[in-house]
């Protein structure tokens, strides 16, 4: 029988994986912002787990108002990932030092 | 193994799958769309789990527009890939010792202390997006329409931040159009008439 902790277990092997990618793909800032999708979408997968194993719907009224901040911050994301690249002709993080941090 | 159990394995085995695939592919279109396949298995699993307005919402959402948002920008950037790639030898050990370490910690402690069984499955009568719909209008109604109002700031940011003044265009600036005074347009001359000769 499927149990709570099998989708825990499922959502944090998602979520190492989004940090694995993070770190593998250091200079494209685009794999970089699916990286963080797919992280929501591990935190969404615990929160809906969490929610019917309890019996509570407020996980799920969590899960909708994660989706669309998550929808709002690809939109600002790619948004500000175009201006960018309009401007440098690349999107390489190495390249992104004009802040000198 | 029941058929619930298969099920789950099935979609966990395609979902991890899709995952690896997308932050190892070359092509950052082909990452996308081992995202948009995750997002799929990931809509099931949530529909086994007595979700499914948000299983749904999953796929129209996300897969509709947050990946085609994806994919055009992926589409249009003209990204050197060799350069995109530097590096991810080098980080290839250092990414899966943390990835396996931090998932055996979590799931170390997952296994030892959630231990919650299958509550009863609810009936046919049961409407989830009703059951949604009831407590999200009625007891989460502020935050509600704090999420339409950041959805809204979303817009009006990402609009803000692509527009551009293109110079040279010959478009009209409807401002000074609306400023035009008729001593502006017209200039009334006095002068005597002349003989013509």
């Amino acid at each position: 029988m499927i149990s709570l902790s099998h989708y825990l277990v499922l959502g944090a092997i998602l979520f190492s994986l989004s940090i694995a990618g993070i770190f593998l793909n250091r200079k494209n800032v685009i794999i970089l912002l699916m990286s963080i999708e797919l992280m929501l979408l591990a935190v969404n997968m615990n929160f809906i787990a969490f929610s019917h194993f309890s019996g509570d719907l407020a996980g799920q009224v969590f899960v909708f108002f994660i989706l669309t901040v998550a929808a709002a911050e690809a939109a600002i994301g790619l948004a500000i990932l175009t201006l960018v690249f309009r401007n440098r002709q690349t999107i390489n993080v190495q390249d992104l030092d004009e802040m000198k941090g | 193994m029941n058929f619930e159990a298969f099920l789950f394995y099935f979609f966990s085995a395609i979902l991890v799958g899709a995952a690896v695939a997308m932050i190892t592919v070359r092509n950052p279109v082909h990452a996308a769309l081992f995202l948009v396949l995750t997002f799929f298995t990931s809509a099931a699993l949530w529909i086994m789990l007595e979700a499914e307005f948000l299983g749904i919402v999953l796929v129209l959402v996300y897969v509709g527009a947050v990946m085609v948002l994806f994919l055009f920008v992926v589409m249009m950037l003209d990204i050197n890939l060799a350069r995109m790639r530097e590096g991810f030898i080098r980080f290839l050990p250092v990414g899966i010792l943390v990835a396996v370490a931090m998932a055996s910690v979590m799931a170390l402690v997952i296994v030892r202390h959630f231990h919650m069984d299958a509550p009863q499955r609810a009936g046919a009568d049961y409407n989830n997006t009703e059951a949604l719909g009831q407590i999200l209008y009625t007891e989460y109604v502020y935050p509600f329409e704090i999420a339409a109002v950041i959805l809204l700031v979303a817009i009006v940011a990402a609009i803000a931040l692509t527009m551009r003044r293109r110079q040279g265009t010959k478009a009209i600036d409807p401002a000074k159009q609306v400023r035009v005074t008729s001593k502006g347009r017209v200039r009334m001359v006095d002068m005597k008439s002349e003989d013509k000769s």
